[in-house]
């Protein structure tokens, strides 16, 4: 980084005074350059993707997407700022790397050293993977409601029973739902982990289907079987998963 | 328990009465029926100890009817005509095996007058058993009272805390007060008049939850108290609309309804939505003396649950359950995009919901 750029700064809040207060906190700072503000998670992952900036002061509970799923989205190589009402999210702030997590209402200090940590940070790459930014999108000890994917500066939400199967492609899962496929970087076993394993099998090393949309198993060859989908879909199923499948189907 | 049998003290206390009731009975058979004195003692005082346990019998009796219920006398009444007449049959049954001894011969030839001596002081015994354990009873009852009274203010004061805990958000006044000290600098006569209605919110919810009824007025008061605050968060893009009949205003309802309705429709709806939502209220009265309540607003169907979803909801459906039992009715509609709420309440005024209070 060179020494006379500025820091680029976006402000996340749906609330307009809390931005307010950022805003004006930040003000002394000459050092500091406000290039966006948002006030909803959709306008977040854009702006953020568009603009690249270095640091950004994201609120947790807003419309669209909370915090930590505009944080998923937008990966960990910016640092984050998490300031909130809401103290009980303070460990998933931790998990996922962020530069600190300032709590509602503060005081101008509190936010200056927020800053320092974050100067000391930049430069450092300290970023969360994309799995630890998966796990924590969720509230823990719960099964994901939705699955978001980002797409450009396009965000999909995906609502779990509207998952039909994942598919393991390197670094990547494919997500297919209503016959359109979605690229997200995760995971297949971390997705696995997120998702009710009563409602989804992992079938194969690649591969994960949503139970209610299996049609039948066939088998395929020696030894192997494949599982055909509602939409005439075939997925290769493993020894393992075959047996899982089974379980889950009673032997059908 | 028994209030005499099932404390050994009292027992003891009860036993010991009986002795100078047994020496009248020993005087009196010695004056009426000329037995001299070791006979009488002999005949009196087991018949005193078995009489003496008969009368407690008295209690399961009275435990059973009221004193208040005038034919309970007449039912005591005959319950003693019984047991003076049992009494004489265990009086003869003694005197019979007290004669077969050599000490004792002839006893039971020389009972004659003990037997209407028996019965009448057997009607009278029970009869003061019967008084007795009414007393005991009574006792019994007030310090029962005492303790359900205690119970119900401990259980009162507990449910004005959890009202408390649930009724006011803690994460709404965190929001707030970053609201005030947003507004410090840029406008301090706004930060002032917010902390001036999130006080008067505070204090009207402290007090409230103590009354079992209040006029609706009030509660109006309150949530508009409750949206004043919201409003200055969330600017435009919290709409509110109301709607409410004036004839409306002459009944009561139980404190802290609407405000928790009110509270999470901007929860779940406002403040899950972009471009802002709205909140319509209704209120109305009709000729079958219902008071009807409804509450409808928008919110994003995309947007996951948020935690505590329902609480406050649950909480005033509950409330509203033991309020008025079946007599109310509160309907939850959920579409996407869109909240319902509608309750129908007796109407009540003020004066005849009192005594339920």
């Amino acid at each position: 980084m060179k020494a006379n750029r500025k820091i680029r700064v976006v402000i996340v809040d749906d609330e307009d005074l809390a931005r307010q207060i950022i805003r004006e906190m930040l003000e002394p700072h000459a050092e500091m350059e406000i290039v966006g503000e948002c006030a909803n998670g959709f306008e977040a992952v854009k702006t953020v993707s568009e603009l690249k900036p270095d640091l950004v002061f994201l609120d947790i509970q807003m419309p669209k997407l909370d915090g930590f799923e505009v944080l998923e989205l937008i990966g960990g190589e910016v640092a984050v700022i998490f300031v909130t009402a809401y103290d009980e999210h303070a460990l998933r702030a931790f998990e996922v790397n962020a530069v600190d997590y300032v709590l509602k209402p503060f005081r101008a200090e509190r936010l200056e050293a927020a800053l320092e940590r974050a100067k000391q940070r930049m430069g450092k790459n300290q970023r969360a993977s994309a799995d630890q930014l998966a796990a924590a999108a969720r509230e823990p000890g719960q099964y994901a409601e939705r699955i978001v994917v980002k797409d450009g500066t396009r965000v999909h939400i995906i609502p779990v029973s509207r998952l039909d199967y994942a598919e393991a492609q390197d670094d990547y899962v494919s997500l297919a739902s209503q016959g359109k496929k979605y690229l997200k970087q995760q995971t297949i076993s971390s997705l696995e982990a997120s998702l009710d394993p009563k409602s989804f099998i992992r079938v194969h090393r690649s591969g994960l289907v949503n139970l209610e949309r299996v049609a039948r198993l066939e088998p395929y060859g020696k030894d192997t079987h494949i599982v055909i989908l509602n939409d005439g879909t075939r997925l290769p199923v493993s020894r393992a998963g075959l047996a899982r499948l089974k379980e889950f189907l009673g032997e059908k | 328990m028994h209030p005499i049998l099932g404390h050994f003290r009292r027992l003891v206390l009860y036993l010991a009465a009986w002795g100078p009731i047994s020496a009248i009975l020993v005087y009196l058979f010695v004056s009426l029926t000329g037995l001299s004195w070791g006979r009488a003692t002999a005949l009196a005082l087991p018949l005193c100890l078995v009489y003496a346990f008969v009368c407690l019998s008295a209690w399961y009796s009275c435990r059973n009817t009221p004193l208040d219920n005038s034919g309970s006398w007449l039912a005591h009444f005959a319950a003693a005509l019984v047991a003076s007449v049992l009494w004489i049959g265990v009086a003869k049954g003694l005197a019979i095996a007290l004669s077969s001894s050599h000490t004792f011969a002839g006893l039971d030839q020389q009972m004659g007058l003990a037997y209407p001596l028996l019965f009448g002081s057997g009607v009278l015994l029970y009869v003061l058993a019967v008084a007795l354990h009414y007393v005991l009873l009574s006792n019994e009852a007030a310090h029962e009272a005492a303790k359900r009274e205690v119970e119900a203010r401990v259980l009162a004061r507990d449910s004005e805390l959890k009202a408390l805990k649930t009724q006011v958000n803690p994460h709404f006044i965190f929001n707030c007060l970053n609201s005030i000290s947003a507004l410090t600098s840029t406008n301090p006569a706004t930060a002032r008049e917010m902390c001036v209605r999130l006080a008067e919110f505070l204090r009207k919810t402290l007090g409230l939850s103590e009354k079992a009824r209040i006029p609706l007025g009030e509660e109006l008061d309150l949530m508009h108290a409750y949206l004043s605050v919201e409003q200055i968060r969330f600017g435009p893009r919290l709409k509110f609309e109301e709607n409410t009949d004036p004839e409306a205003m002459k009944y009561v309802v139980p404190p802290l309804l609407l405000q928790p309705l009110l509270e999470n429709a901007i929860r779940h709806g406002v403040a899950t939505l972009t471009d802002g939502g709205w909140v319509r209220m209704e209120i109305k009265t009709s000729a079958a003396q219902t008071l009807s309540i409804r509450i409808e607003n928008n919110f994003d169907g995309d947007a996951p649950r948020r935690k505590g979803a329902g609480i406050g909801l649950k909480n005033v459906r509950q409330r509203v359950d033991t309020t008025y039992g079946s007599r109310a009715r509160m309907d939850v509609e959920s579409t996407p995009g869109h909240f319902q709420i509608a309750m129908e309440l007796p109407a009540e005024r003020a004066e005849a919901a009192a005594p339920q209070a």
